[in-house]
């Protein structure tokens, strides 16, 4: 079968490089001084040719930090991070700024390359026609360190009226978009991370789809932390108008480092009446090496906005990377009938730490949600899936499914299942249903007797394990993630 | 051929094979018989190299290679398959992508080419006709919600599609009905030629009615204490194990 040769292949270069994406590209950097102070702040603004109100947004967002504690309560550990030991922007050193992919660096495009972006997209990056590209068309906004350098297929999105840009194009073309939505899911003071990325953010997608339309195009980022010591904040804002429909892949790998690399970054979702908004992640950010040195830090607050009437939300994520993950990309269910969807395969190992799950806010009559959550630990990892379910007393007939399944692998690692069921309306229904399994040494020998390596049927009683939430997924990330479970987990058994 | 010489086995410290020496010449069916607890399982299981099992002496060469020094899947590459007593289960796992993964490693292997989805699915279509199944066993979940007639008729299909060299069958035809047992029969008579030998282990005659062995072994307290002809099969369906046990002892 080609996906599990390719996945053999994977888990060789994997097993003689160490991690396949530890690369770094040699791009000059621009950095900010390190530290984080007002001045900071005024200089990413100004670098970013900001008008008053933003700078301003970040100073209030900056006072409120001030204020706050990081927050204790997730299971993860980690010694103290130091805010003011870490640059706060970085761009490339770039010519007056690329017209076309064609003025793009090279390196840029090698990276691409390197980072396995599938061959479609990296033709479009290497500027073929888009209309000779077979296959659904891919838009990608490549978000390189703090700057977005290529911004392919505008024309096509322009066409439908669609508006795909850096966040910070945005602020400046768009402002009355970005005044109305922004910070309004995710208010600045919402927690201790989600106010320093209001207050620092550099850059991140804006995506507005107008009334009424259909996005001709899969909208992918691929994001990636490149310069040593910058913490990464990307801000990222998608408003579906009225009946409108988006899907939107984001994908992420970071070069090896020694040092603990922090990412605190804000995805807000705005769906009106009869909007559709599908948001599929798959994360693979370096988790640190066997001995659990190094990785990335990746507190992230993603929330959507069921705000119309029979709206949807629907997150899919699959997180195998990061030495530590504090993430609950949620939804607030206003709309009657709105519906809200978490699928979600986090794989631990070695000594990772995850701290995710969501949070399903019903507020609308008959609102409805479903929680499908696999959680699969190995190594010397913990595992925590928490959950919140709230019915409020207006939520009238709402329902919500949980199923939380986890999956040992060895007996050194940790699965924990933290549930929270608020419900203040009588009609409203909640279930939850929750299973902890280990993949079985007969299990193992039987695929093994049938000529499996030990890797293989590893990777395939896993992706069992995580199919209900991997069809989820587009066509092209499921076979991408699929790897990504092999490559994860390999040498965890035996 | 398999060639069994002197092995003893034991697990958790417990001893169960106790000096066994068996050949199964190319192109031969032997059939294991014997009393319950006689170490018939345990045999498959250290012959296709699980790891529970501890081979304390002995040896046990397949077309001249030495078994016991490799891992499950190296001799499932060199031809050896276990029809296992109580298949497992596998869920999430599509039996069609589940057999093509491993028809695929084996093809590796062998340094062939490997099969596409196209090329695998009118393979395996080709079997379960031929086997009388029903083409959605290739949909559904390894073993999952499957009867206990079904798993074995499941062990059968995937002999049938991975063609071995070596098929040792533990009890696939127990708890089946007449045509079940037909199909486990069929299955293994179809794979039957200069290239191939089976160790079929049953309790039951009926079975060797549709396969008729070259040889009948009954294992008893871990070691083999008679072989003969088909007839020793009849005469044993006749007289139960209790003459000979005590004739061994």
């Amino acid at each position: 079968m080609a996906a599990v040769t390719e996945t053999l292949d994977t888990v060789q270069s994997v097993t003689q490089s160490g991690y396949k994406w530890g690369f770094e590209t040699t791009i000059e950097m621009d950095f900010a001084p390190k530290g984080l102070n007002e001045d900071i702040i005024r200089l990413i603004s100004a670098r970013k040719e900001e008008p008053a109100w933003m700078l301003e947004w970040r100073l209030k967002a900056y006072a409120a930090w001030l204020k706050m504690e990081e927050p204790k309560w997730a299971r993860v550990d980690h010694p103290p991070i130091d805010y003011q030991d870490l640059h706060y922007y970085a761009a490339p050193k770039k010519k007056p700024g690329p017209k076309s992919l064609d003025e793009v660096d090279p390196e840029l495009l090698k990276m691409y390359e390197k980072l396995g972006i599938p061959l479609k997209e990296r033709a479009i990056l290497a500027g073929v026609d888009p209309e000779t590209v077979e296959n659904t068309p891919v838009a990608v906004d490549a978000v390189f360190d703090s700057v977005s350098v290529a911004t392919t297929f505008q024309a096509t999105l322009r066409k439908a009226g669609v508006i795909f840009c850096p966040i910070s194009e945005a602020v400046r073309e768009h402002p009355d978009l970005v005044k109305q939505y922004l910070g309004t899911v995710v208010p600045t003071g919402d927690n201790f991370f989600a106010a320093l990325n209001s207050a620092v953010f550099t850059d991140g997608s804006f995506v507005f789809i107008p009334q009424g339309v259909r996005c001709p195009m899969e909208l992918s980022t691929y994001f990636r932390i490149n310069a040593r010591n910058t913490g990464q904040f990307e801000r990222t804002l998608i408003i579906a108008e009225a009946g409108s429909h988006v899907s939107y892949l984001e994908g992420c790998t970071a070069p090896q480092r020694d040092e603990n690399q922090l990412h605190a970054a804000v995805v807000e979702l705005v769906a009106l009446d009869d909007a559709q908004i599908k948001y599929s992640t798959v994360q693979n950010w370096f988790p640190g090496d066997v001995n659990g040195k190094g990785g990335i830090y990746n507190f992230v607050t993603k929330r959507g906005a069921c705000r119309g009437a029979r709206s949807k939300i629907s997150w899919t994520q699959v997180e195998t990377g990061s030495a530590i993950t504090w993430k609950y990309p949620s939804c607030v269910l206003l709309g009657e009938d709105s519906v809200g969807e978490f699928y979600s395969v986090a794989v631990t190992n070695n000594h990772q730490q995850a701290d995710t799950g969501t949070k399903m806010i019903h507020i609308g009559k008959g609102s409805r949600s479903t929680i499908i959550s696999k959680g699969i630990s190995a190594g010397h990892s913990n595992n925590t899936y928490r959950g919140l379910v709230r019915m409020l007393p207006s939520a009238a007939n709402a329902r919500n499914f949980t199923q939380c399944d986890s999956l040992l692998i060895g007996d050194q690692c940790g699965a924990h299942t933290v549930p929270y069921i608020e419900s203040r309306n009588l009609t409203a229904k909640v279930e939850h249903e929750a299973t902890t399994s280990k993949i079985a040494d007969d299990q193992l020998f039987y695929c093994r007797q049938r000529g499996l390596s030990e890797e293989d049927a590893v990777g395939l009683i896993v992706n069992g394990f995580c199919k209900d939430v991997l069809k989820e997924l587009p066509m092209e990330f499921a076979v991408e993630a699929q790897k990504l479970l092999a490559v994860s987990l390999e040498g965890s058994v035996g | 051929m398999l060639e069994i010489r002197g092995l003893t086995a034991s697990i958790n410290d417990k001893s169960i094979l106790k000096g066994i020496d068996l050949v199964v010449p190319q192109g031969e069916v032997h059939a294991l018989m014997g009393p319950n607890g006689s170490g018939k399982s345990t045999l498959g299981y250290v012959l296709s190299g699980r790891e529970d099992y501890e081979v304390t002496a002995g040896t046990v060469t397949f077309n001249g290679v030495n078994l016991l020094d490799m891992e499950p899947e190296e001799r499932a590459a060199a031809g050896v398959f276990l029809a296992f007593q109580a298949p497992v289960e596998l869920p999430g796992v599509n039996n069609a992508n589940f057999l093509r993964t491993a028809l695929n490693a084996l093809r590796r292997a062998h340094g062939e080419a490997e099969l596409d989805a196209v090329q695998f699915l009118k393979l395996a279509r080709a079997e379960t006709k031929r086997l009388a199944m029903p083409d959605d066993m290739l949909k559904r979940n390894v073993n999952v919600g499957f009867s206990g007639g079904e798993k074995k008729r499941n062990e059968v299909l995937q002999m049938a599609i991975l063609r071995p060299k070596l098929a040792i069958l533990d009890e696939t035809d127990s708890g089946l009905d007449i045509d079940a047992l037909k199909v486990v029969a069929d299955g293994v008579n179809a794979l039957r030629g200069p290239d191939f030998s089976a160790l079929v282990i049953t309790h039951h005659q009926r079975l060797l009615d549709h396969l008729v062995p070259n040889r009948v072994h009954v294992l008893a307290h871990g070691r083999i204490v008679r072989s003969g002809g088909p007839e020793l099969a009849k005469e044993l369906e006749k007289s139960g194990y209790a003459g000979l046990l005590a004739e061994a002892a």
